[in-house]
């Protein structure tokens, strides 16, 4: 089976961190994010996976050399010239796609669930359309495009799809994820195109597309805010599946996930909804909430962090405070002693005054 | 030796309104400042000089008021007497020592020094002396050289740079004459009140014309009103006329001074009362934390970060733990707790306050009797001494965190910029916010 992952550009809506690590290999619960997809479509059964880029960043290939032989897999690089939207790469990678005349999967690299492709699968063959789309449920539509089904939403045949609705139609919106029959490329061309706008409504009109509920969580985790609910959330899941995997003990608060090569001091608090990455070191007098760590970074003694991502071999200063969504690209110092609330702080910066309002330090 | 005595000007309750919250709790005057009374600092200086006979406080308090600080002062100096003179009104800074001036000349002092007690100051008392002597002069004021855009909040005083003569005196003045100010420190012989007696029977005729002018003013008053002289308003600026005014100024190295209006003034007060006594008292610091029992079942890690960063004054009844880092500028009071890992600087911690572990205070005043819980922070901005204006989106922000008595704040809560007045629960984070 194949699979393509829409990964687009620099991911600049999760700036700074992909200022120096492009976003597919940013670690989401200490795992870069495409990792989490890519293992969960190997495990579908998928050997051939697209990575839809429009940039190569010399640093992802490497990466991706790496799982290759892991997973014994091949993974495309389908390089945009200029940017195709999301169905114009469907078509340049149509060779790799179209082979065996099997179905394939699409997806956003920003999603992030439980990934379940093995049912996806089998619904999409037991309807025989060309397509399917995995839909979850919101509380708020109005934001979003919705799916609307056949026979007042009784069928899975998509109807129609209705974009920022103003009255309520459907809370089932659109995740991402998708399975289609090679059939669709006909549907589509090498030109910028948007998959959503261009080619489902029309395979709507024609009774070609169905939807398939999402169970569990979904989090389109594109931006630092998202990036923290998506981790909180994703954590849970884990604790419902592989609970040992999460740190235990009379510092731990809820759901947190250490690396066997994190260490942490006395006297902390860590939790709920953490990450620390290989190599951070968390001092003494630690509180810590709703917040992740990436690889060698230090946390000293008794500072304060909620809602904060610290990036790579980055440090948070004693008594410092970090609040509001706060994102530390990496090798960022902060002082000892320093308050900050919702800086996003650029590469290789140090930080000794407070940033009371949300802020870019650059 | 010349026979001296010391007048401390302490004002009373209506006054040192921008002193609040601090001055709901204690009033103004006897506000620690450096593990003393604000006064306190007045009463060691001239209790030191020799020949000082006696330290008056005079003021509009009640009597009771200064009860247990004259108890305390008078034992620790018992060869001067220290006594409390109560106005029954307000008589202005000059109407209360006209008042009390038989009191003051009896025992028929050489001279007197005048203290205003709103005021942090190294004190150099015995040069001011010494300068007065070669004077021979009705007064010798003391001067300091401020920042040019403060002087119109102060007397301005204009100096004959050779003799040090005071040519030209005036409060707070609209244009800058010149950079020196009169600091409320004032040194007098007894002729200053045929002085007083002038200036008040120039006062009084003025009032009288006044009174003939307006029929519906009752002339009662008048008699009363003329009594109440400021001091440097209507005495120093008649003295300066007269030929009669000194100025000693102090040294920008070895003294300082500011004024304690605001109760966030109280942080830098402390600061340079503190960064003195590192140099000239440090015997009046704390050196080491207080021991305290550390249970073996938790050790506590030997931490760089723990300890003592000079000048720290804690008094010996406060417990802080060993983890935690005091300084500098930090003045911790009676009875106090600071828990494991806290980290407290440019602060004043009153009396009974508890701070739980891990809480980070800075540029901050804590109450009496406040509890500030773990993983907190309780942060001022670190506002220079005299810049007492910061505004932030249109609103007057003080430069220190001020937390009145009883305050009890959170775990986990951040209280930056806000003024707490007492008795509140703080639940949530806050800033930039006066609390009521």
């Amino acid at each position: 089976m194949k699979a393509l992952i829409l990964v687009g550009g620099f991911g600049t809506r999760l700036r700074p961190l992909t200022i120096t690590t492009p976003k597919p290999l940013v670690e989401f619960g200490n795992k870069p994010m495409i990792v989490h997809q890519i293992e969960a479509l190997v495990k579908a059964g998928v050997k051939d996976i697209v990575l839809a880029v429009s940039y190569r960043p010399e640093i992802m290939v490497k990466a991706m050399e790496k799982y290759e032989k892991e997973l014994g897999i091949k993974i495309h690089f389908s390089v945009e010239t200029e940017p195709l939207g999301t169905a114009g790469p469907l078509a340049l990678a149509a060779s790799v796609l179209e082979k065996d005349n099997t179905p394939f999967f699409v997806l956003n690299s920003d999603v992030i669930c439980e990934f379940p492709f093995e049912n996806l699968l089998a619904f999409h063959q037991a309807h025989g359309g060309e397509g399917t789309i995995m839909v979850t449920k919101v509380d708020d539509p109005s934001k979003y495009g919705v799916v609307v089904n056949r026979d007042g939403g009784k069928s899975s045949s998509i109807e129609r799809f209705v974009e920022k609705p103003t009255e309520f139609i459907s809370n089932k919106i659109n995740a991402g994820i998708y399975i289609f029959n090679p059939a669709i490329l006909k549907r589509i061309e090498a030109r910028p195109m948007s998959i959503e706008k261009e080619v489902f409504p029309p395979m709507a009109a024609d009774g070609q597309i169905h939807s398939m509920e999402l169970p569990g969580f979904w989090m389109d985790v594109g931006q630092p805010k998202d990036f923290l609910t998506g981790t909180g959330l994703w954590l849970s899941s884990v604790a419902k599946k592989t609970p040992a995997v999460l740190a235990s003990g009379p510092q731990i608060v809820g759901h947190v996930l250490m690396d066997p090569t994190a260490k942490i001091g006395e006297n902390c608090k860590i939790g709920p909804n953490v990450v620390l990455g290989p190599g951070v070191v968390v001092g003494d007098g630690v509180r810590m909430s709703r917040s992740v760590v990436l690889a060698n970074a230090v946390v000293k003694d008794h500072a304060w962090v909620q809602s904060t991502i610290v990036g790579w071999s980055s440090s948070v200063g004693r008594w410092s405070r970090l609040e509001g969504v706060c994102v530390l690209g990496d090798d960022v110092h902060i002082s000892d002693e320093i308050y900050m609330n919702g800086a996003r702080v650029l590469p290789h910066k140090s930080v000794s005054a407070n940033v009371a309002e949300p802020q870019i330090i650059m | 030796m010349t026979v001296l005595k010391g007048v401390i000007l302490v004002g009373g309750p209506s006054v040192g309104t921008q002193f609040r919250p601090l001055s709901m709790g204690v009033p103004k005057p006897l506000f620690p400042v450096a593990g003393s009374p604000m006064i306190y600092h007045h009463v060691n200086a001239l209790a030191k000089i020799p020949g000082m006979k006696e330290i008056l406080l005079v003021g509009f308090f009640e009597k009771e008021v200064f009860d247990r600080f004259l108890a305390d002062v008078q034992s620790e100096f018992s060869t001067v007497s220290i006594r409390y003179l109560r106005e029954y009104q307000s008589l202005g800074t000059g109407g209360g020592l006209y008042h009390f001036r038989d009191e003051i000349l009896r025992g028929n002092p050489d001279k007197f020094f005048v203290l205003n007690a709103d005021i942090a100051c190294s004190f150099p008392l015995e040069s001011i002396l010494a300068f007065d002597s070669q004077k021979k002069a009705a007064a010798t004021i003391f001067g300091f050289k401020v920042d040019r855009k403060l002087v119109t909040k102060f007397g301005n005083v204009v100096l004959n740079p050779e003799t040090a003569e005071v040519l030209h005196f005036v409060e707070k003045p609209e244009t800058v004459l010149s950079d020196t100010i009169s600091c409320g420190i004032y040194l007098f012989n007894k002729d200053i009140f045929g002085v007083m007696a002038e200036a008040i029977s120039s006062l009084r005729a003025k009032l009288l014309k006044m009174d003939a002018a307006s029929d519906s003013r009752p002339s009662l008053l008048t008699s009363n009103q003329a009594e109440r002289i400021r001091l440097e308003h209507d005495v120093l600026s008649l003295l300066a006329a007269n030929k009669q005014l000194y100025c000693y100024v102090g040294s920008p190295v070895k003294d300082f001074w500011m004024q304690l209006k605001t109760g966030s003034s109280t942080i830098p007060a402390n600061r340079l009362y503190l960064q003195h006594f590192k140099v000239n008292a440090p015997r009046r610091l704390s050196h080491v934390p207080t021991p305290v029992a550390v249970s073996p079942l938790t050790p506590t890690t030997p931490s760089t970060s723990s300890g003592i960063v000079q000048p720290v004054f804690i008094h010996p009844s406060a417990n802080v733990h060993p983890s935690a880092r005091i300084g500098p500028n930090v003045s911790v009071g009676p009875r106090a707790v600071i828990g494991r890992g806290v980290r407290v600087k440019d602060a004043i911690i009153l009396d009974n306050v508890e701070i739980n572990h891990d809480s980070c205070v800075l540029n901050a005043i804590v109450g009496w009797d406040s509890r500030v819980g773990s993983w907190s922070r309780i942060e001022g901005a670190p506002g220079e001494s005299l810049q007492l204006n910061a505004t932030y989106k249109g609103m007057k922000v003080p430069s220190a965190c001020i937390l009145g008595n009883n305050v009890s704040v959170a775990d986990e809560v951040a209280i930056r910029n806000c003024i707490v007045l007492p008795h509140k629960e703080l639940k949530t984070s806050f800033h930039n916010e006066v609390l009521m």
